[in-house]
């Protein structure tokens, strides 16, 4: 078991804001990443840690023994962001104009590459994400999205070719 | 600078607030703002589960609350649905839909701080009649205790839980001036009080409907003055004829 994991297993409420500190950015930034939206990124990033808590004060010692802690995030993650997705699909569809007014404005182009993102399929987009602008390993994203290593790869592939050829086109 | 190095560098810092915000929702931390009452600005924590604390805003309450309860606070607003029901609660003294927090008293602490927040405003009841409400007719110094502790205090309204001799005694909310405040204030005329408990009368009775009350009772202050009659006792008005009030059931 990991030195994080022993910590949330002995107390949680002392060791969880340290799960936050160590994953909240790269969580908060990939999920910006992939819905576009800075206000709907804050509430998936909020709503996930919020339910990795509840969850884990439900765990035994063998669940602790076993977690991956940011590939079980992760997948928390993305079953939040699927089912927003289909709430938001429901509602009926505006062109939406999103105020970036809060960003930072030293992060680059941040339109740019939210144009560029939604122009990927989702698994592409999800594949991309978690491997170059998160940094998970492929079999960690295997674990989060449930789809095949060698899916996952072939993801990644076609994603980035596609950003290449985007980025040539903006260039 | 080829794609993928350019994508490690779409990161940046956690956005304000969003720490805090788990922490809220989470629990690990409770929100407090600030509130008007008859006694002054006071400070109310919550959480997830409801309000968990008052204090005397001039107090220290941070760090009182974080000893006491082993967590910290942040400032927030409290929840949206719970924005307009804090005032109306500290207001009417009384949580109304209001949820509230007592995880860290007792189960018996518990139903002893509901029964005490049954107590109509501008009336009082003595340590032994919680006691028996909550059919633990033995138990009235713990009764006296679980009031020290009430950790929502104006809300939860132990103001109105006098000793068990009729005088109005000790109070957590900055001291028992601030008790006889909020008495006189919501009406119930401490002075009055401490008068009939120096002549050890616990109960009167209305001479016309037979029927006997705690002082403060609705019931017998609508009585006209001159068929009050005065007990030392509840048994005392039994052995005179009057049966007890259901409204306040002496």
């Amino acid at each position: 078991m990991d030195e994080l994991a022993t910590a949330l297993a002995a107390d949680l409420d002392r060791a969880f804001p340290e799960v936050v500190k160590r994953l909240g950015p790269r969580l908060y930034w990939g999920l910006r990443r992939m819905c576009g939206d800075p206000q709907e990124a804050e509430d998936l990033t909020q709503e996930t840690f919020i339910r990795a808590y509840r969850a884990l004060g439900d765990f035994d010692r063998r669940r602790f023994e076993d977690l991956r802690l940011t590939a079980w995030v992760w997948t928390i993650a993305l079953n939040l962001g699927r089912n927003h997705l289909r709430d938001r699909s429901r509602r009926p569809v505006f062109v939406e104009m999103h105020d970036h007014g809060r960003e930072d404005p030293d992060l680059p182009d941040q339109r740019a590459w939210d144009a560029r993102f939604a122009a990927l399929n989702r698994n592409q987009r999800t594949a991309v994400v978690l491997r170059h602008v998160v940094g998970l390993g492929i079999a960690e994203i295997s674990q989060s999205t449930g789809r095949p290593e060698g899916t996952v790869k072939a993801d990644i592939h076609r994603g980035l070719d596609r950003l290449r050829e985007m980025m040539e086109q903006d260039e | 600078m080829n794609i993928e190095q350019r994508l490690q560098d779409l990161t940046g810092p956690l956005p304000d607030g969003l720490s805090e915000g788990v922490a809220l929702g989470t629990g690990i931390a409770d929100g407090y703002d600030f509130y008007e009452s008859p006694v002054g600005e006071v400070a109310v924590t919550f959480n997830p589960r409801g309000v968990s604390s008052l204090s005397l805003a001039s107090h220290d309450f941070e760090t009182y609350f974080a000893h006491r309860y082993g967590r910290r606070l942040i400032r927030a607003k409290a929840p949206s649905a719970w924005a307009e029901q804090i005032p109306a609660a500290i207001e009417a003294g009384t949580p109304g839909r209001l949820p509230v927090d007592l995880s860290p008293v007792t189960p018996f602490q518990t139903r002893i701080l509901r029964i005490a927040a049954t107590i109509p405003k501008g009336e009082v009841r003595p340590y032994g009649w919680l006691a028996r409400e909550a059919e633990r007719p033995g138990a009235a110094r713990a009764v006296g205790s679980t009031m020290a502790r009430n950790p929502i205090p104006l809300i939860i309204p132990c103001h109105r839980v006098v000793r068990s001799d009729g005088t109005i005694g000790a109070y957590s909310l900055g001291g028992p001036h601030i008790k006889w405040e909020l008495l006189t204030y919501e009406g119930a005329d401490p002075g009055h009080l401490e008068d009939l408990a120096e002549h050890q009368v616990r109960v009167q009775g209305n001479a016309s409907t037979h029927i006997f009350c705690h002082p403060t009772c609705r019931a017998i202050r609508r009585s006209k003055p001159g068929n009050v009659v005065d007990f030392k006792s509840g048994r005392a008005a039994e052995e005179a004829g009057f049966r007890a009030c259901r409204l306040c059931r002496p």
